[in-house]
Order: structure tokens, then C-alpha cells, then sequence
């Protein structure tokens, strides 16, 4: 594909109106600006149905803002590089994506050290897109545009998914409130670790490992991202004995316990055929990676749906497109499209590990997962009102680098609706697995407890955990061991925002 | 052992001081309060004896704390559990829920295998208490 030439995009301003009256000048052949060719409408006021976008666009040199939204709006729908007499065999009108509003963002351009970016608005009619497919909504949204020559660097920051469009998802195949009624777990984040080291252990090791960390307290083990079937431990050896030490656990406490089985594999049928032997050993829950795409995501979760089984989803792989702030796909919206494709966990930041998290950016993601109903809130990065339309709440996961001695953070970042995972914070506890797991879950609860009477986490955690450790020798070991562990990083992925934002 | 299901069960007992400030919280929510007992905690026996209805319109925890007081006294060596009900749309379930007593002597669980093809096996959770009839599992039981 080849850019419309400088000429066009350099034509003067009274040319940029929207699509001339006359269809004879605006499907003559040739070559025009997209603008002309009435993918920038901005006087287009969104319907209820339309499905909205919204990029943060870096035009290159020369080219202007409202053209740069066009031909974003153009490429992620009908248009091609010249008029084709064909358009006009269709309701083209209909189908071009509209781009309606363009903003400078905050913080870019003449005077920063960043160059010029601007948020654009895009508007895509419903009739574009097959019906609860993520595979179709995205080859749209982010199909080409995004090598698109015209545009320096372009990333997807916000959609707006309609009710009417979000009515033909699934939507995960649990849920928070089920999966608790199921675990009989109410009250309080629940608790998990990764099994680690994360590769290399055998099928019984492994299995140990497990039972350790569940009787000790918590509730949850998993597998890690790239734990499938390996030459040191088959897929099978792994399910049969981490099960194992999930039903030992299970006697020894009296509590549901789970282990996130991975059935990442390389077809579907491999997929299949491991998630049911999950299911014949009993198995309350399975995991996925979410490299193997999202067609496959899909076809879990109605698998997931139809065996009553929790479908956790390790989001291995986003970070090369998620984490940095001019191109690429936010998270936000990657938490999007899985809450409509159906997972019923999530990982979506800690705010205080050692992983990438903005506490604005990761309170946006957290809301996006669990909440029925997100109003636009700029400073959490959500630019569009959007109904969940009932869809079941996602349970989000904090994993990577947390410990019992960020209980306090840890509660009042992300609220009691999430899975804390500790993997290193419970297998590498001093005293062994046990300590480490009840270590957590010791603090945990005196966090709640103390939460609901009132008192302030933000200022009393330390002071409620140092109390809590007077009754629990594993928790004294852990918050000495790890008192001074902080990952103190500046975040990439921030929110750009002012709080009356200025229209162009 | 020691059953460890419920909001707080890795700390010491509450007190019914604790226990009173937990059940403010849950009425400050507008959450409903209902006390449950059992004799019989396997993991997946949701549906323990209801203490009479949910506490729909009561607003003082005092009330509450009476109910959790008058089932312990009736039966005094069973699990007793207070849960909070939301019913607000989208949730509709349970918010908090926490054992209030246990009997002095929780004889746990034993696990029970049964071997499948292809080295499986159907694993079951059985209550030793349950080897004895309900009403007569714990010392404390009424005969």
C-alpha cells in the first residue's frame, strides 16, 4: 500500500470540509485526502450503537491533525489509498468510520520533549462487525492502520463497546460472584502464588510445592505463562499430581482449594484434551495464555462455560505492545476485549511489584474488569462512558514482586475483589513454603479485619502488621526479610489529561 | 485441625467486641446479617441451618450480636457463621462471611481415593465428624 502523496495532504484548508455534495467530485478517480473523503465528520454525533475509538495519533511532519484522524478512521475501515468507483455499490456512507473530535495531548509538542501527539475520536458504525467476535472487531480496529505510513507512531487508548454489540459476547464463563459462591470464599482478596522455580521441576516436586502453598493458607497455586509440557514434566504427570496435592490440602483444611492448570498448548485439540482431563481429575479451575490468540481465548471460555470451570488468563506477551505510551494497544483496552470474550481472571497490575503500573492507569484497568457501569474518567484513562451490559465481573490478578509487607498498599490499591499472588513472597520464605503461605494469609486478614473497623491502612499498616506478627512467627520472618524490597521504577504507561480537557 | 474457611479464620478467635465492630461495617455497607450453624463443615456444604431469616431491616449491631449469642447457647458445640448479604445489583451474593464458634474439637477430614484408568483417581473429602449421626457428631451435642 502506498501513502496519498504530499500534494494532497498539503491542500488547502476550505478543501477539508466534509464530503462535497456533488458525488461526481468525490468519486472522480484519483487521489484525495481522506478528509475529503468523509472520514472526518466533525460535526457526527455518535449513535448509542457505533462502536468508539479513541487513538493517540502522532502525525508525520506535515501532515495535520484532523487528515492524520481521517485516515486512521479510513484505514480501519472502508477506504483504500484512491477512490474506487465501487463505494458507490454500497451504503458507504454508513460504513466509513467517522472521525468526529481531535485534541492535542497534553504534555507533547513544541516546548516538550516529546513531538506533537493528538487524542482522535473515531466512530464505527455497528454493521461493521460480525457478532461476538474479537477476531473481527480487532483485524478492524487494529488491522492495518497501525504500519500505516501517514501516522509516525499511533496507539489505541480507549474503545467504547455498545450494548448492543456486547449483548453477543459471552462474557466470562464465571464470574466474580459465582466464583466465590463456588469457592465459599467471601470478604477478602484471595490469595495464589506461581509455582517457581518456573521451570525444571519434576511432576511430583511440583505437586509438592503445591500442596505446601495451599495447606499453608492460600488459595490458589498456578502454573507459570510457559509451563506446558516440557521434556522434564508432561502436561499429564503435572495435572495428576498438582491435583493431588489440591485434594490433600483440601482434607487438611476444610477449604475449596485450586490450582491453575495451564493448557496452553500448540492446536485447540491439544487445548481440549488437556482441559478435560483438568475436568475428569476435578480441577475448579484451568488456565490459558494470551498468546494463543484470541479465537482460541474464545473457544476456552465456552468450553470453560459449558464444564463449570474457572478460565484464568495469564496475559503473557502484552507487554511489547501494551507498555509504551506512543504506540501500540493500552491495556485498558486489552481488558476490554477479554471482559467481552470471556475470562474469568485476569492479570492486570500491582501498583507496588516489580511489573509496570501506573496506579491512575491500573485503577482505570481494575474498574474495566469489575464494575457494571464505567463513567469516563480521564484520570484513570477511560475516555468514554461504557455499560457492561451485565456481563459477569472479571477477577482481576496482582502478580509479580508483592509481599506480606505491602498488605496495607496492596488492599487499599486494588480492594478485596482480586487474586494477590505471592510467588516468590511465599516459596521463598525462610521457614518453607507453609510459613510463607500462612505468613500471607495472616496478613491479609489482619488487613481486612482492620479495614472494616475503620481504621487507616494508608498510615496504621505497618502498625496493624507489626501486631498481627506478635501472633504468627512466619509473618515476623517475612516482613524482616522483605522490609526494605520496593520497586521504585518511573511508569511508562501513564494518563495524559488536564482536567478541563480543551477541544480543537 | 482447624477449619479454615470464612473471612478470619488465621486469626485468634474474635471477640464479640471484634466480632460487633465487623457486624457495624456490614450494616454501614447496607448489607443484610444472618447467623448459620452447622455440624457438619465440609468444604462443600454450603447450605448450613439458617438462625431464622437474614436481618433485613435491623440496623443496630447489638441485635445482631444477640442472635449470634442465643445460637451459640443453643448449640454450643457446633460451627456458627455470620454472613453479610448484599443486595445491590451485580452482586447479590454474600459480601463477608466468618465463623463466630467452633466445636473444642474439630476431628477435620480424611481423604478418600478411588483409583481411575490412566493413573487417576476420584478423589472425595469425607467429615469424620459425619461418621456419626447429625445431632451427635460433637461431645457438646444434645442426644
Amino acid at each position: 500500500m502506498r501513502a496519498p502523496d504530499a500534494k494532497a495532504f498539503d491542500a488547502p484548508a476550505s478543501a477539508h470540509g466534509a464530503t462535497p455534495r456533488d458525488p461526481r467530485d468525490r468519486y472522480r478517480s484519483g487521489v484525495i485526502p481522506y478528509r475529503s473523503m468523509g472520514y472526518w465528520q466533525p460535526d457526527y454525533v455518535p449513535k448509542d450503537t457505533d462502536v468508539l475509538a479513541l487513538f493517540r495519533i502522532a502525525p508525520q511532519e506535515g501532515v495535520e491533525p484532523e487528515e492524520a484522524a481521517a485516515a486512521v478512521a479510513g484505514e480501519s475501515s472502508t477506504a483504500t489509498w484512491t477512490v474506487v468507483w465501487t463505494d458507490r455499490l454500497t451504503a458507504c456512507d454508513r460504513y466509513r468510520a467517522k472521525a468526529y473530535r481531535v485534541d492535542p495531548v497534553p504534555g507533547t509538542g513544541p516546548g516538550t520533549t516529546t513531538p506533537q501527539q493528538y487524542f482522535a475520536r473515531i466512530a464505527y458504525d455497528l454493521a461493521l462487525f460480525e457478532e461476538g467476535s474479537i477476531a473481527n472487531l480487532t483485524a478492524s480496529i487494529i488491522g492495518n492502520v497501525f504500519g500505516f505510513k501517514a501516522v509516525r507512531t499511533l496507539r489505541l487508548e480507549d474503545m467504547r463497546l455498545p450494548v448492543a454489540y456486547l449483548k453477543t459476547f459471552q462474557g466470562p464463563p464465571t464470574g466474580i460472584v459465582v466464583e466465590r459462591e463456588r469457592l465459599d470464599k467471601f470478604g477478602r482478596p484471595l490469595l495464589g502464588a506461581t509455582v517457581k522455580p518456573k521451570l525444571g521441576l519434576s511432576g511430583k516436586n511440583y505437586g509438592r510445592v503445591v500442596y505446601e502453598a495451599l495447606k499453608g493458607g492460600l488459595d490458589f497455586v498456578k502454573d507459570d505463562e510457559n509451563i506446558n509440557s516440557q521434556p522434564f514434566m508432561h502436561w499429564r504427570d503435572r495435572f495428576l499430581f498438582a491435583m493431588e496435592g489440591v485434594n490433600r490440602a483440601m482434607a487438611d483444611t476444610g477449604e475449596v482449594k485450586g490450582h491453575y492448570l495451564n493448557v496452553t498448548a500448540a492446536t485447540m485439540e491439544d487445548m481440549y484434551e488437556r482441559a478435560e482431563l483438568a475436568q475428569e481429575l476435578g480441577s475448579v479451575v484451568i488456565m490459558i495464555d494470551l498468546v494463543i490468540g484470541y479465537t482460541a481465548i474464545q473457544s476456552m471460555s465456552r468450553w470453560a462455560r459449558k464444564h463449570d470451570m474457572i478460565l484464568h488468563l495469564h496475559r503473557a506477551g502484552h507487554g511489547t505492545y501494551t507498555r509504551q505510551k506512543a504506540h501500540g494497544v493500552s491495556f485498558r483496552v486489552i481488558a476490554k476485549w477479554m471482559r467481552a470474550a470471556g475470562v474469568d481472571h485476569i492479570h492486570a497490575g500491582t501498583v507496588v511489584g516489580k511489573l509496570e503500573g501506573d496506579p491512575n492507569v491500573v485503577r482505570g484497568i481494575y474498574d474495566t474488569l469489575r464494575e457494571t457501569r464505567t463513567p469516563e474518567c480521564l484520570e484513570h484513562g477511560l475516555f468514554f462512558d461504557q455499560d457492561w451490559a451485565d456481563l459477569r465481573k472479571v477477577m482481576p490478578v496482582a502478580s509479580g514482586g508483592i509481599h506480606a509487607g505491602q498488605m496495607h498498599q496492596l488492599l487499599a490499591y486494588l480492594g478485596e475483589d482480586v487474586v494477590l499472588q505471592f510467588g516468590g513472597g511465599t516459596i521463598g520464605h525462610p521457614m518453607g513454603i507453609q510459613a510463607g503461605a500462612t505468613a500471607n494469609r495472616v496478613a491479609l486478614e489482619a488487613m481486612v479485619l482492620a479495614r472494616n473497623e475503620g481504621r487507616d491502612l494508608w498510615n496504621d499498616g505497618p502498625d496493624i502488621l507489626e501486631q498481627a506478627a506478635r501472633h504468627c512467627v512466619p509473618l515476623r520472618a517475612a516482613l524482616e526479610l522483605w522490609k526494605d524490597v520496593t520497586f521504585d521504577y518511573a511508569s511508562t504507561d501513564t494518563v495524559d489529561y488536564v482536567a478541563t480537557p480543551t477541544a480543537s | 485441625m482447624r477449619i479454615t474457611q470464612g473471612t478470619f479464620s488465621f486469626l485468634p478467635d474474635l471477640t464479640d467486641e471484634q466480632i460487633g465492630r465487623q457486624l457495624d461495617y456490614a450494616l454501614s455497607r447496607g448489607w443484610a446479617l444472618s447467623v448459620e450453624s452447622t455440624d457438619d463443615a465440609h468444604p462443600r456444604n454450603v447450605f448450613w441451618d439458617m438462625w431464622g431469616m437474614p436481618a433485613f431491616d435491623r440496623t443496630d449491631a447489638a441485635t445482631i450480636l444477640g442472635e449470634v449469642q442465643a445460637c451459640r447457647r443453643a448449640h454450643p458445640d457446633r460451627y456458627v457463621k455470620v454472613n453479610a448479604f448484599d443486595a445491590e445489583s451485580g452482586w447479590e451474593t454474600v459480601r463477608l462471611s466468618f465463623i463466630v464458634q467452633r466445636p473444642k474439637d474439630e476431628p477435620g477430614f480424611a481423604l478418600e481415593r478411588q483409583e481411575g484408568p490412566g493413573r487417576t483417581q476420584r478423589y472425595t473429602v469425607r467429615a469424620y465428624a459425619c461418621d456419626r449421626p447429625a445431632g451427635r457428631r460433637y461431645p457438646g451435642d444434645a442426644p
